[in-house]
């Protein structure tokens, strides 16, 4: 399968999920330069993690008015599998293609440690390799992670089950504990509507070889694989 | 022509940045602090516009850039 991975200015978790891809996953990997007007037939679209504009204004709220952020619109209203890790997710909220925003972490710190995840949601292209209710074990980096939306949109997320990860201590319990960031309904990665967009705070492709201590984030790159076979 | 936009957190958001600038206050003995909202200042020098435009770019722009209307709220003045 061919992915795509977009590189802004200030992305650096962009070889990270190359190299997952590529070499732990075995597909066919290539770099999506942000000015650029082409997704190379991409199937599947990967937005990074990372600081893209340095998170000036606000994080993600930049790499919004990218050239190449058309195409991925028009690839997102055809069907096409678009995934936004950390600075990724922030992108997809400033262009609308995910609802809500995200505030300052609640402790006002930078966040750096592995969290639990727990599946919410496990009939998405991104998640079918995992069970409802399976907790996870990924690394989040991120200083603006506290995910907001208005209690309407939050009430209508719950209903249309597109919450797919929420924050979970190890025996997959959603405690306020757990809830790292402030997130409301400890939401750490969220569907659109159409199943098509996910965005996630938590970094999967940090957590995809046993050497670096989990492999359990290689379930949301086999699950987009095997989605993609299927169809 | 110059302006100034202000952009902060709507009401409805929890504002930990100014809780935190709250504090500081209080602890400092500046007892009388009720509470403290933190945001950007944005000035703005334009070219010659009629300010009728002028009415109508500056919220258009602030809403679709310099604030994101999902948490934020912002205010305008002409200031020179």
């Amino acid at each position: 399968m061919r992915f795509g991975v977009v590189v802004f200015p200030g992305s650096n978790c962009d070889h990270d999920t190359f190299h997952v891809l590529k070499e732990v996953c075995s597909q066919e990997a290539f770099y999506l330069w942000h000015k650029d007007h082409d997704l190379k037939n991409a199937d599947c679209v990967v937005l990074p993690g990372g600081f893209s504009y340095g998170d000036y204004l606000r994080s993600g709220a930049i790499a919004r008015f990218s050239p190449l952020m058309q195409e991925l619109q028009e690839f997102v209203q055809k069907g096409g599998l678009v995934l936004g890790i950390c600075n990724g997710f922030q992108v997809l909220l400033e262009l609308g293609l995910l609802p809500g925003a995200m505030l300052r972490n609640k402790n006002l710190k930078f966040l750096c440690e592995h969290v639990h995840l727990k599946i919410e949601n496990d009939q998405t292209p991104f998640t079918n390799m995992g069970k409802k209710d399976q907790v996870l074990r990924i690394p989040i980096a991120h200083f603006d992670g506290n995910y907001y939306a208005s209690p309407d949109t939050i009430e209508e997320l719950i209903t249309n089950d597109q919450i797919v990860f929420r924050y979970a201590d190890e025996k997959g319990q959603i405690t306020e504990e757990a809830n790292v960031n402030g997130s409301r309904e400890n939401i750490a990665g969220l569907i659109n509507k159409q199943n098509n967009v996910l965005g996630m705070m938590p970094h999967p492709e940090r957590a995809s070889e046993a050497l670096l201590g989990s492999e359990d984030g290689r379930i949301i790159f086999e699950s987009i694989i095997q989605h993609l076979v299927r169809l | 022509m110059k302006i100034r936009v202000l952009v902060s957190y709507k009401d409805s958001v929890l504002d930990p940045q100014g809780q935190t600038v709250r504090n500081a206050l209080l602890t400092m003995g500046y007892d009388f602090v009720k509470d403290v909202r933190q945001g950007k200042v944005f000035e703005i020098e334009m070219g010659a516009l009629p300010e009728e435009k002028i009415k109508q770019i500056i919220p258009e722009l602030a809403d679709k850039v310099l604030a994101n209307p999902i948490i934020e709220k912002f205010t305008w003045e002409i200031i020179d």
